[in-house]
């Protein structure tokens, strides 16, 4: 328990009378790479608004046991699902990170040698230093990410909270994306939260997995969660899954509304 | 130097304060004007110099301060704006829109009561393209002080601005107060608005707070240069604009002097363009190399 570096209890959310998320509870250890699988409008962006504090759930809560004490700051880095980036705005990569670092800060300051040098090591983490004299706006969908991560972890949150951050990302980039998270989390042993309604980029680095459908959450190890006799239970439907080449499979059965299982279309959840 | 500077411009005392009014106006427009442009906010900006042109107008017609009247009419508009929802993307133009409308209606009435009520003679001259030479010393101390709250303003929320400008997802998820940011900017905006007003006049203001900004963000490579460059820029477009104007009195028959807001905007517009020559040759370069053949195997 001493290591919790998130804890959900109960979670419930509803939006004029419809209940989007009901009793979601869930545990985050320090370093853990956990996927927050659901299909689009399950509520993945709606459970990590309430984490972020930015959505007051209508029932449960969520703790941060290890929370700063002396700044009462939650330890918390975020990625947005929709960041645009302007590419006629002037702002180089590396002043984005340092952002990272005091965007927050009002008042006139400068930055210290010590803050300067935080700035190339985390460009160095997402192996960003050469681009990072770049327009950010300028750059790959790939490398936005690189930079928004470090933007992200470069004030050494505990937990880091993506919000899809692999969609739009060509395969090469979603597992270069992934190689580097996963490296990070080891690395700094920051725990990572990520949303994605595609599982199988993310199998081979998940340590854990929420999985979202209907507004409820089974959560434990993949080996644990993505199971026929859970996800039925999940969906109230009987569904079978199915591990190929090693890749997962979810398929309802004939008749049933596949439309809250992640990637339908083809019956699977990759 | 007479080609360059007519006689008396050094020594003239009217000429001495509109360089420092001038000077003063855009340096605050030229920091306003970069982030009134990475915010996307121009037609909130074009905006406030009307909604401000209904204070200048009506200072005239009451018989104000005319920097009160600026100055107080665009801080109205601007809380007017972010009451019925400047801040929110979608509502965005829509209250700018009607806040505009409004404000031009009451300028009309304002203009038209200026001129055949008053006796104050070319005030709608005045108010719409400025008269920098006319200015009266006496408002030197409250322009200064002006400039100083609203530099020290963006100085203070500097860093949460920048951020909240570059991506308001960014800003509301490491907790900066995105709503008040924005209001302290846009009544900041709104006092930069009327102290251009007073140097170019209202309807004009949109160039000088514009102008430097968008010239110094093609050619800069980071926003602290820009900054830097829009300041520069502006502060040497206002005064080239001043020299202009003074020698443009010995070009014409009259004797009588062009507008300075004329030659300042000629010099802003000239300026951009001129800056974009770079920015084409960049692109006229990286199209090349896209379209260059690469080596490899066939």
């Amino acid at each position: 328990m001493s290591n919790v570096v998130l804890s959900v209890t109960n979670v419930g959310v509803s939006f004029a009378g419809r209940q989007v998320l009901d009793d979601v509870s869930f545990e985050i250890r320090q370093g853990e790479f956990t996927g927050l699988i659901g299909s689009n409008g399950v509520g993945k962006t709606t459970l990590l608004r309430v984490i972020l504090g930015a959505q007051r759930p209508s029932h449960g809560g969520v703790q941060f046991p290890i929370q700063d004490q002396a700044t009462r700051n939650r330890p918390l880095g975020y990625v947005p699902q929709k960041v645009v980036l302007d590419p006629d705005v002037p702002m180089r990569a590396r002043d984005l990170v340092a952002l990272g670092l005091d965007g927050q800060r009002f008042g006139f300051c400068r930055r210290t040698k010590a803050q300067r040098a935080a700035v190339e090591q985390a460009l160095r983490d997402v192996d960003a230093v050469d681009f990072a004299d770049a327009r950010v706006g300028t750059l790959s969908g790939g490398q936005q990410q690189r930079i928004l991560i470090a933007h992200a972890l470069i004030s050494h949150p505990s937990l880091l909270l993506m919000d899809e951050p692999l969609a739009n990302l060509d395969p090469k980039s979603v597992q270069e994306i992934v190689a580097l998270l996963d490296r990070l989390s080891k690395e700094q042993g920051v725990a990572i939260l990520l949303s994605a309604h595609e599982m199988n980029a993310l199998l081979p680095v998940m340590d854990r997995i929420v999985y979202l459908t209907g507004g409820r959450a089974a959560s434990g190890t993949t080996d644990e969660v993505v199971r026929s006799d859970v996800l039925t239970a999940l969906y109230g439907h009987h569904v079978d899954v199915l591990k190929l080449h090693g890749r997962v499979l979810v398929v309802a059965e004939p008749g049933q509304d596949k439309s809250d299982i992640p990637d339908h279309a083809n019956y699977t959840i990759s | 130097m007479h080609f360059l500077v007519e006689p008396g411009f050094w020594s003239n005392q009217p000429v001495r304060t509109a360089l420092l009014v001038g000077a003063l106006s855009a340096i605050v427009s030229a920091v306003i004007g970069v982030f009134t442009i990475l915010r996307s906010q121009s037609f909130a900006g074009h905006a406030l110099t009307d909604v401000a042109t209904t204070g200048g107008s009506g200072a005239f017609l009451f018989g104000l301060s005319p920097l009160l009247g600026f100055v107080g009419g665009g801080l109205l508009g601007a809380g007017a704006m972010d009451a019925i929802g400047v801040q929110r993307v979608r509502s965005r133009d829509l209250a700018t829109g009607i806040v505009l409308g409004a404000a031009t209606g009451l300028s009309a009435l304002f203009l038209y009561l200026d001129a055949t009520t008053t006796s104050t003679t070319g005030a709608v001259q005045q108010v719409l393209f400025g008269s920098i030479f006319t200015v009266d010393r006496s408002l030197l101390v409250p322009m200064v002080a002006l400039s100083a709250l609203v530099l020290v303003c963006v100085g203070t929320i500097y860093r949460p601005l920048l951020l909240s400008s570059v991506s308001p997802e960014l800003a509301r998820a490491r907790t900066i107060p995105v709503r008040l940011v924005s209001l302290l900017f846009i009544l900041a905006l709104a006092v930069s608005v009327g102290l251009t007003a007073i140097v170019t006049g209202s309807i004009l203001s949109t160039a000088l707070l514009l102008g430097p900004a968008a010239t110094a963000l093609r050619l800069s490579r980071n926003l602290r240069g820009a900054l830097i460059l829009s300041v520069t820029l502006g502060v040497i477009t206002t005064c080239l604009g001043i020299l202009l104007a003074y020698d443009s009195s010995a070009w014409v028959s009259s004797g009588q002097g062009l507008p300075v807001s004329f030659f300042i905007v000629l010099v802003t517009f000239l300026g951009y363009l001129v800056a974009g020559v770079p920015a084409l040759q960049r692109r006229v370069k990286g199209a090349t190399v896209d379209a260059a053949p690469t080596g490899g195997c066939h």
